[in-house]
Formats: structure tokens, sequence, C-alpha cells
């Protein structure tokens, strides 16, 4: 999987699963621009493990702020895990 | 009010529904596949809400609360009571709810699975509480009075009405949302076919439903949800709203006695009080909506009651769960809103399979078929396990 699949998949389950418009959906966008908030990032551990295989902790977030972030923290830790 | 029933998903359905004796009743081979004795059961339309409702609200709602939300949403539209107004007032909700299994189940069988609780998701744990349905309502109307879920068995939903009309006649509510939930899976009523309750009248399910009648075999489970919406006579009047009807009795008691056979003083005694509370002589109230579920005891102790207390006077009797099934925890507050399309609506609704009374029944003025007759005041009863017993009268204005 190469990093655009991965920005697909996460930007993908936002604008289904979390309903965000797709405008939004920047990688710019910090969670609060796009409404995700903690009871949001409890589905979003669930939906990381099943699309990607490994589990999200909090302190894996703590350095993480913008949408761009999020999808390089996945796309490597996807690389780590394969 | 507002209603999503067996017998219809508004208002308009179930009044027709109710008139014409029409069964929400069916049947399941599931429920024969997963170990029932009886597959027959309440047949309710899944509601889907997306786009009537974001994400987050969406899945915190268990299968009742969907219900729920529904006839709460017509409940609101009905008092023509709107965001702005429900805000202002400071609004409260009590709603009559006794489980919510499915949440629970699936819940417990995913962690056994994957031995990791944060594969649950944040939608589990307010799907699972039973206070489900008062907890969502409450945030996705904005309610910020009194905010409490009524967990009385069979009897919640009429317990939840009495304790509303209780906190709004002593001032300490204007507006609260009352009502109950109930939902219909095969998870949620294992426990209860376990006991024989249900009817096994399978090969005609419109027809297995049978309260009073001297062949009933048990209940046939089903459910919904229904939203009565209570408010002070001061606030309805200074608003404008149609007022449908007066709470002016609310009786309770507990038999003290059998967790699951009922006797007859427990009931005698909530109908009395009721009576008390209101004032009313038992020649005052034209029709009782009873509690009869279609089980042998259980209906022959309520004909005794009924009786002890009005003796000669012989109200009309009908139970409405003849074709809606037991709704168990939505019951007692689906049967106040059937009663009151009743009475809005100038007819009796039927006691439909009631073809031979026993020797109880026998007594009281039970009406298989449909009455046209113009009523102002009905009493509706609820009871349920441990002995818990309601019973509210209403009044038209």
């Amino acid at each position: 999987m190469n990093k655009n699949e991965v920005d697909n998949i996460i930007n993908g389950f936002l604008v289904e699963e979390f309903e965000i418009e797709e405008d939004l959906v920047q990688p710019d966008a910090t969670w609060d621009d796009i409404g995700i908030d903690s009871l949001d990032f409890v589905d979003i551990v669930v939906i990381i493990e099943k699309e990607f295989g490994f589990k999200l902790t909090g302190e894996d977030m703590v350095d993480v702020r913008t949408l761009g972030q999020f999808h390089e923290f996945i796309y490597n830790r996807h690389l780590s895990n394969k | 009010m507002g209603v999503y029933s067996t017998i219809g998903k508004n208002l308009d359905e179930v009044r027709d529904s109710l008139f014409q004796g029409k069964s929400g009743i069916g049947f399941e081979a599931i429920r024969k596949e997963f170990g029932y004795r009886s597959g027959l059961t309440g047949i309710i339309d899944p509601p889907n809400l997306k786009g009537l409702l974001d994400r987050r609200s969406r899945i915190g709602l268990a299968e009742q609360g969907k219900y729920a939300y529904l006839s709460t949403l017509e409940a609101l539209d009905n008092a023509n009571i709107d965001q702005e107004y429900l805000e202002k007032i400071e609004a409260g909700i009590l709603f009559g709810n006794d489980s919510s299994s499915v949440p629970v189940i699936e819940a417990i069988d995913l962690v056994r699975e994957k031995k990791d609780t944060s594969m649950l998701g944040s939608g589990s744990i307010f799907q699972s509480m039973n206070s489900t349905i008062s907890m969502n309502l409450s945030v996705i109307f904005k309610l910020r009075g009194i905010n409490f879920t009524v967990s009385g068995a069979c009897a919640s939903g009429s317990h939840a009405i009495g304790i509303g009309y209780f906190l709004i006649r002593h001032g300490l509510q204007e507006c609260v949302i009352t009502g109950g939930g109930q939902e219909i899976n095969p998870e949620s009523m294992g426990s209860f076919d376990g006991l024989s309750a249900f009817s096994t009248l399978e090969s005609e399910p419109t027809k297995a439903s049978k309260p009073f009648d001297r062949d009933r075999d048990g209940l046939v489970p089903s459910g919904g949800a229904a939203t009565v919406i209570l408010e002070s006579y001061d606030s309805a009047i200074k608003r404008g709203a149609t007022i449908l009807g007066e709470v002016v009795g609310y009786g309770f008691s507990s038999n003290g006695d059998h967790i699951s056979v009922p006797n007859v003083d427990g009931p005698v005694k909530a109908i009395e009080m009721a009576l008390k509370d209101s004032g009313m002589k038992v020649k005052d109230i034209a029709y009782i909506n009873a509690h009869a579920t279609s089980t042998p005891v259980g209906d022959e102790k309520e004909a005794q009651a009924i009786y002890k207390v009005f003796r000669d006077v012989r109200p009309y009797v009908s139970s409405t769960k003849s074709m809606t099934g037991h709704e168990m925890w939505m019951g007692g507050a689906s049967e106040v809103i059937y009663s009151l399309l009743m009475m809005h609506n100038g007819f009796i609704a039927p006691n439909i399979n009631f073809e031979n009374p026993d020797e109880h029944s026998a007594k009281l003025n039970i009406t298989p078929k449909t009455v046209e007759k113009s009523f102002n005041i009905f009493m509706s009863n609820a009871f349920g396990f441990g002995g818990t017993n309601s019973t509210l009268i209403i009044k038209e204005i």
C-alpha cells in the first residue's frame, strides 16, 4: 500500500463513516476543524485496527495535530508493521 | 404524543389500525432456530435515521432508542413544540425502559473474541445502559430538566407518565417528555420465552394474542416506542397548545408477593389510589384499557381486580395487546396514546380474538368489536414482574 492509498482510506472513512464534508478533509485541517473529538478517536482506533491491523494509542496521537500529520503517522506505522 | 409501533409508524396509521382491529403480530422462523418455544412476535420496520440525525447522535441509540427518537419527534411536532421552546422552558425527560440486550451481547461477544475492550467503539456504552433512551434523547433535544429512566418492568412506561405528572403537579417541572421504549429482537426475549410465558398458537399469528379469552395460552412479545409530552396546564394555555387530555389520577402499588405470579389486591390498590387521586367515581370511567397480556393467570387476576372495584358499573374494557402483542416497557405509555386516539376519534378499539369468556372475564364488559362511542375519561392499567402496578386516569379537557 503506498502513501496515496493510505491517505485515501483515511479520508474515505472520515467522509463516509464520520460524515465530514469532503471539502474540509484537507492535510492542514486540525481535528477541531473537522469536528473530531475524543469519543470519535475511540472509533478511529477501531477502524485503523480493521484497515491496517495495528492499534493506535493515546500516546501515539500526542504530536499528531493535523490530518496531514495523521496520514504520515499511519503510513509510517503501516510501513514499520510490514 | 407520538408512536412507532407494530400497528403503525405514526399516530394516523395507529388510529386506523386500532379502529380496524388490525394485528401487528407475525411469525419469525429465526426465533425457532434460536431455540424459542414460540416464533410469535410483533413485527416492526427497522428505522433508518441517517439523514435525520448526525452520526454522533445515531451511534448511541440502540434499537428501542431509534424507535423512541421517532416517536418523540412526532410527539413534539404533534404538541407544536420546537427546539427553541424546549430549551427555553427547561424541559425534562422520564422514559420507561428495562433492557438493552443486543448492545450488551454484541460487546461481550466482541471482547471475548478480541480480548481488547478498545475494539468496542464509542457507541456501545451509550446503547448498553438501561437509561439509553433518556440519556440519548436528553442530549439530542438539549433538555435541561429532570433526566432519568424509569425501570418498572412491564409498567415502566405507565410509571414514567405517573411520575412526570407528579413533578408537574407539584410545580417542579413545566414540561416533561415521558414514554416508553421496547426492543424487539430474539436476543432480548429468550429468558422470557424460557418461562413458557409466550403463546405457541403459531398457526395463525394474528389470532394468538387473545387477552381475557378462555383459550388464551400466553403473551406475544412486541415493542416500539411511545412518547407522551406532559406539560403544566398554565404553560399549555399560555402557548396556545392543543391539549389532548389531562392526567388526573395516578395510582401505584407493589404486590409484596410472588415475583412473576400476579395477585388481585395489588392491582386493586393501584386502581383505587388512581380513582382517589382523580376525585372520580367508578361510574365516571367510560373505558378501561386493560393491562391483560393474554397469559392465563395475569388476565384472570386483572379481571377479578377490575370487577372488585367496578362491580356492576361495567365500563367498556379492552386490551389493545390483542392487536399489538405485549409492548412491555413501552406498553404503559403506548396504551395511553391508543386510548387518547380512541377518545379523540370517538371509538373504543376492540379486544380482538375475544371469543369465549372465562368465569372472571364474563363479568366485564369486554368488547371484541370496535364500538363507536364518544367518551371523555379513561383508565389505563399496567402491571409488571415483581408485582409492580400502575394505573393512570386521563380526562379530556
